[in-house]
Protein backbone atom coordinates (compact mmCIF):
# COMPACT_ATOMS: atom_id res chain seq x y z
CA UNK A 1 0.00 0.00 0.00
CA UNK A 2 1.71 3.26 -1.04
CA UNK A 3 1.75 6.27 1.01
CA UNK A 4 -1.11 8.33 -1.46
CA UNK A 5 -3.54 5.04 -0.58
CA UNK A 6 -3.20 4.97 3.06
CA UNK A 7 -4.11 9.07 3.49
CA UNK A 8 -6.96 7.95 0.92
CA UNK A 9 -8.36 5.82 3.29
CA UNK A 10 -7.50 8.30 6.15
CA UNK A 11 -9.06 11.06 4.43
CA UNK A 12 -12.37 9.05 3.50
CA UNK A 13 -12.33 7.93 7.34
CA UNK A 14 -12.58 11.49 8.37
CA UNK A 15 -15.13 12.20 6.14
CA UNK A 16 -17.73 9.09 6.81
CA UNK A 17 -16.82 8.98 10.58
CA UNK A 18 -17.41 13.20 11.34
CA UNK A 19 -20.81 12.47 9.21
CA UNK A 20 -21.90 10.18 11.27
CA UNK A 21 -21.82 12.47 14.46
CA UNK A 22 -23.04 14.78 12.96
CA UNK A 23 -26.41 12.44 11.89
CA UNK A 24 -26.27 10.60 15.74
CA UNK A 25 -25.02 13.54 17.73
CA UNK A 26 -27.17 14.21 20.48
CA UNK A 27 -25.59 17.76 21.54
CA UNK A 28 -25.90 20.21 18.46
CA UNK A 29 -22.70 21.78 19.70
CA UNK A 30 -20.98 18.26 18.29
CA UNK A 31 -22.70 18.03 15.31
CA UNK A 32 -21.71 21.56 14.17
CA UNK A 33 -17.83 21.45 14.71
CA UNK A 34 -17.93 17.91 13.42
CA UNK A 35 -19.48 19.00 10.15
CA UNK A 36 -16.30 21.11 9.74
CA UNK A 37 -14.17 17.21 9.43
CA UNK A 38 -17.11 16.35 6.93
CA UNK A 39 -16.39 19.72 4.77
CA UNK A 40 -12.46 19.10 5.25
CA UNK A 41 -12.69 15.67 4.27
CA UNK A 42 -14.13 16.34 1.23
CA UNK A 43 -11.97 19.43 0.03
CA UNK A 44 -9.39 16.49 0.21
CA UNK A 45 -11.48 14.40 -1.98
CA UNK A 46 -11.49 17.07 -4.18
CA UNK A 47 -7.32 17.00 -3.92
CA UNK A 48 -7.30 13.16 -5.08
CA UNK A 49 -10.04 13.76 -7.42
CA UNK A 50 -7.26 16.39 -9.46
CA UNK A 51 -9.73 19.28 -8.89
CA UNK A 52 -7.32 21.55 -6.99
CA UNK A 53 -9.72 25.00 -7.88
CA UNK A 54 -12.72 22.96 -6.56
CA UNK A 55 -11.11 21.69 -3.02
CA UNK A 56 -10.09 25.52 -2.35
CA UNK A 57 -13.23 26.78 -3.18
CA UNK A 58 -14.98 23.89 -0.90
CA UNK A 59 -12.54 25.25 2.38
CA UNK A 60 -13.02 28.91 1.29
CA UNK A 61 -16.75 29.11 1.09
CA UNK A 62 -17.98 25.83 3.24
CA UNK A 63 -15.68 25.98 6.28
CA UNK A 64 -14.97 29.79 5.94
CA UNK A 65 -18.72 30.91 5.49
CA UNK A 66 -21.39 28.41 5.98
CA UNK A 67 -19.71 26.96 9.06
CA UNK A 68 -18.63 29.64 10.47
CA UNK A 69 -22.71 30.47 9.90
CA UNK A 70 -24.38 27.78 11.10
CA UNK A 71 -21.93 28.20 14.46
CA UNK A 72 -23.21 31.70 14.68
CA UNK A 73 -26.74 30.37 14.44
CA UNK A 74 -26.35 27.26 17.31
CA UNK A 75 -24.77 30.35 19.18
CA UNK A 76 -27.91 32.56 18.81
CA UNK A 77 -30.58 30.21 19.37
CA UNK A 78 -29.69 28.08 22.46
CA UNK A 79 -28.42 28.16 25.99
CA UNK A 80 -25.67 26.54 25.65
CA UNK A 81 -25.08 26.15 29.26
CA UNK A 82 -28.24 23.87 29.70
CA UNK A 83 -27.34 20.49 30.14
CA UNK A 84 -30.74 18.95 28.66
CA UNK A 85 -30.67 17.52 24.88
CA UNK A 86 -30.22 20.07 22.44
CA UNK A 87 -30.72 17.77 19.16
CA UNK A 88 -33.88 16.17 19.65
CA UNK A 89 -34.52 13.52 17.09
CA UNK A 90 -37.71 10.85 16.52
CA UNK A 91 -38.98 8.11 14.29
CA UNK A 92 -35.04 6.94 14.27
CA UNK A 93 -35.60 3.33 13.81
CA UNK A 94 -37.98 3.71 10.95
CA UNK A 95 -35.66 6.16 9.31
CA UNK A 96 -32.70 3.55 9.86
CA UNK A 97 -34.48 1.32 8.13
CA UNK A 98 -35.52 3.19 5.48
CA UNK A 99 -32.01 4.93 5.22
CA UNK A 100 -30.16 1.60 5.62
CA UNK A 101 -32.02 -0.50 2.45
CA UNK A 102 -31.85 2.87 0.31
CA UNK A 103 -27.80 3.10 1.10
CA UNK A 104 -27.89 -1.02 0.46
CA UNK A 105 -29.10 -0.59 -2.92
CA UNK A 106 -27.17 2.48 -3.83
CA UNK A 107 -23.68 0.62 -2.65
CA UNK A 108 -24.75 -2.75 -5.02
CA UNK A 109 -25.47 -0.68 -7.69
CA UNK A 110 -22.31 0.70 -7.68
CA UNK A 111 -20.67 -2.56 -7.01
CA UNK A 112 -22.05 -3.98 -9.82
CA UNK A 113 -21.73 -1.43 -12.51
CA UNK A 114 -18.49 -2.02 -14.67
CA UNK A 115 -17.10 1.43 -14.77
CA UNK A 116 -14.47 2.79 -17.27
CA UNK A 117 -11.35 2.42 -15.63
CA UNK A 118 -9.09 5.48 -15.21
CA UNK A 119 -6.93 7.03 -17.92
CA UNK A 120 -3.28 8.00 -17.11
CA UNK A 121 -4.02 11.52 -16.21
CA UNK A 122 -1.46 14.22 -15.85
CA UNK A 123 -2.28 16.56 -12.34
CA UNK A 124 -2.48 19.91 -14.02
CA UNK A 125 -4.00 22.97 -12.33
CA UNK A 126 -7.54 23.52 -13.65
CA UNK A 127 -7.67 27.05 -12.99
CA UNK A 128 -6.91 28.08 -16.66
CA UNK A 129 -9.70 25.79 -17.81
CA UNK A 130 -12.42 26.69 -15.40
CA UNK A 131 -12.02 30.49 -16.09
CA UNK A 132 -12.10 29.75 -20.04
CA UNK A 133 -15.24 27.76 -19.59
CA UNK A 134 -16.94 30.53 -17.25
CA UNK A 135 -16.31 33.57 -19.37
CA UNK A 136 -17.30 31.22 -22.16
CA UNK A 137 -20.01 28.85 -22.19
CA UNK A 138 -21.02 29.05 -19.12
CA UNK A 139 -21.59 32.89 -18.91
CA UNK A 140 -25.24 33.51 -18.88
CA UNK A 141 -25.11 31.19 -15.44
CA UNK A 142 -21.96 33.07 -14.19
CA UNK A 143 -24.22 36.53 -14.34
CA UNK A 144 -27.28 34.47 -13.06
CA UNK A 145 -25.11 33.14 -10.17
CA UNK A 146 -24.26 36.87 -8.88
CA UNK A 147 -28.01 37.95 -9.35
CA UNK A 148 -29.07 34.89 -7.01
CA UNK A 149 -26.09 35.71 -4.39
CA UNK A 150 -27.67 39.88 -4.72
CA UNK A 151 -31.15 38.46 -4.31
CA UNK A 152 -30.33 35.93 -0.91
CA UNK A 153 -28.43 38.68 0.75
CA UNK A 154 -31.22 41.16 0.38
CA UNK A 155 -33.23 38.00 1.33
CA UNK A 156 -31.71 37.37 4.61
CA UNK A 157 -30.65 41.22 5.65
CA UNK A 158 -35.24 41.51 5.01
CA UNK A 159 -36.27 38.53 7.08
CA UNK A 160 -33.64 38.64 9.60
CA UNK A 161 -33.70 42.25 10.74
CA UNK A 162 -36.34 43.83 14.33
CA UNK A 163 -39.76 45.10 13.26
CA UNK A 164 -39.72 48.79 14.50
CA UNK A 165 -43.11 49.06 15.86
CA UNK A 166 -44.30 52.52 15.66
CA UNK B 1 -16.84 -7.99 -10.22
CA UNK B 2 -16.39 -6.68 -6.85
CA UNK B 3 -13.99 -3.20 -7.43
CA UNK B 4 -11.31 -2.60 -4.78
CA UNK B 5 -11.66 0.46 -2.55
CA UNK B 6 -8.42 2.73 -3.68
CA UNK B 7 -7.73 6.40 -5.10
CA UNK B 8 -7.91 5.60 -8.60
CA UNK B 9 -11.63 3.70 -9.55
CA UNK B 10 -14.62 5.59 -9.77
CA UNK B 11 -16.53 3.27 -7.57
CA UNK B 12 -14.97 4.09 -4.41
CA UNK B 13 -15.94 7.46 -4.61
CA UNK B 14 -19.35 6.81 -5.36
CA UNK B 15 -19.32 4.59 -2.09
CA UNK B 16 -18.49 7.71 0.03
CA UNK B 17 -20.94 9.90 -1.98
CA UNK B 18 -23.72 7.33 -1.64
CA UNK B 19 -22.94 6.80 2.24
CA UNK B 20 -22.65 10.66 2.78
CA UNK B 21 -26.01 10.73 0.93
CA UNK B 22 -27.49 8.13 3.31
CA UNK B 23 -26.41 9.66 6.69
CA UNK B 24 -27.41 13.29 5.36
CA UNK B 25 -31.20 11.91 4.50
CA UNK B 26 -31.15 10.69 7.80
CA UNK B 27 -29.97 13.51 9.30
CA UNK B 28 -33.14 15.15 7.20
CA UNK B 29 -35.42 12.74 8.55
CA UNK B 30 -34.85 12.23 12.11
CA UNK B 31 -33.74 15.79 13.31
CA UNK B 32 -36.42 17.78 15.44
CA UNK B 33 -34.21 20.92 14.98
CA UNK B 34 -34.15 23.35 11.89
CA UNK B 35 -30.47 23.96 12.28
CA UNK B 36 -30.03 20.40 12.40
CA UNK B 37 -31.81 19.72 9.30
CA UNK B 38 -30.03 22.46 7.31
CA UNK B 39 -26.94 20.31 8.33
CA UNK B 40 -27.85 17.17 6.56
CA UNK B 41 -28.81 19.56 3.48
CA UNK B 42 -25.30 20.43 3.40
CA UNK B 43 -24.24 16.79 3.64
CA UNK B 44 -26.40 15.85 0.61
CA UNK B 45 -25.20 18.96 -1.15
CA UNK B 46 -21.88 17.74 -0.07
CA UNK B 47 -22.15 14.10 -1.67
CA UNK B 48 -23.89 15.64 -5.09
CA UNK B 49 -20.33 17.50 -5.21
CA UNK B 50 -18.37 14.27 -4.98
CA UNK B 51 -20.60 12.41 -8.00
CA UNK B 52 -20.00 15.83 -9.84
CA UNK B 53 -16.38 16.02 -9.62
CA UNK B 54 -15.74 12.25 -9.23
CA UNK B 55 -17.37 11.69 -13.29
CA UNK B 56 -16.35 14.55 -14.67
CA UNK B 57 -12.66 13.28 -13.49
CA UNK B 58 -12.99 9.96 -14.68
CA UNK B 59 -15.38 10.43 -17.63
CA UNK B 60 -14.49 13.02 -20.26
CA UNK B 61 -11.50 14.95 -18.52
CA UNK B 62 -13.01 18.11 -19.02
CA UNK B 63 -13.73 20.88 -16.16
CA UNK B 64 -17.50 20.73 -17.28
CA UNK B 65 -18.44 18.87 -13.53
CA UNK B 66 -16.21 20.78 -11.34
CA UNK B 67 -18.08 23.58 -13.25
CA UNK B 68 -21.55 22.11 -11.98
CA UNK B 69 -19.50 21.82 -8.47
CA UNK B 70 -18.88 25.17 -8.14
CA UNK B 71 -22.36 26.47 -8.60
CA UNK B 72 -23.92 23.90 -6.24
CA UNK B 73 -21.24 25.46 -3.34
CA UNK B 74 -22.39 28.93 -4.66
CA UNK B 75 -26.18 27.99 -4.02
CA UNK B 76 -25.57 26.25 -0.89
CA UNK B 77 -23.68 29.46 0.48
CA UNK B 78 -27.03 31.64 -0.91
CA UNK B 79 -29.30 28.46 0.93
CA UNK B 80 -27.65 28.75 4.06
CA UNK B 81 -27.44 32.55 4.29
CA UNK B 82 -31.48 32.81 3.43
CA UNK B 83 -32.46 29.27 5.53
CA UNK B 84 -30.64 30.85 8.72
CA UNK B 85 -31.82 33.66 8.53
CA UNK B 86 -35.42 32.06 8.32
CA UNK B 87 -34.77 29.94 11.37
CA UNK B 88 -33.69 32.96 13.81
CA UNK B 89 -36.85 35.00 12.80
CA UNK B 90 -38.81 31.58 13.61
CA UNK B 91 -36.78 31.97 16.92
CA UNK B 92 -37.54 35.33 17.60
CA UNK B 93 -41.47 34.53 16.95
CA UNK B 94 -41.55 31.20 18.96
CA UNK B 95 -38.86 31.48 21.18
CA UNK B 96 -38.00 27.82 19.67
CA UNK B 97 -36.16 26.25 16.93
CA UNK B 98 -38.04 22.76 16.81
CA UNK B 99 -39.74 22.46 13.47
CA UNK B 100 -43.07 20.95 15.34
CA UNK B 101 -43.27 23.77 17.61
CA UNK B 102 -43.35 25.89 14.26
CA UNK B 103 -46.61 25.20 12.48
CA UNK B 104 -48.88 28.06 12.30
CA UNK B 105 -47.94 30.65 9.34
CA UNK B 106 -49.35 33.70 11.39
CA UNK B 107 -48.33 35.01 15.25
Amino acid sequence: MTVSTAVFYLVAAITIGSAMIVAFSRNIIYSAFSLLGTFAGVAGIYVFLGADFVAAVQLLIYVGGILVLILFAVMLTHRITDVEITNRAAGRLAALIVVGVFVYLLLQAVRETPWAKAKDVVYLASTGKIGDLFLDAYLLPFELASLVLLAAMIGAVVISRKEIKE
Amino acid sequence: MTPGFSPNELSSYLMIGAVLFSLGLFTVLTRRNAISVLMGVELILNSANINYVAFSHFGSGNADGQIYAIFVIMLAAAEAAVGLAIVLAIFQLFHSIDVEAAEALKE
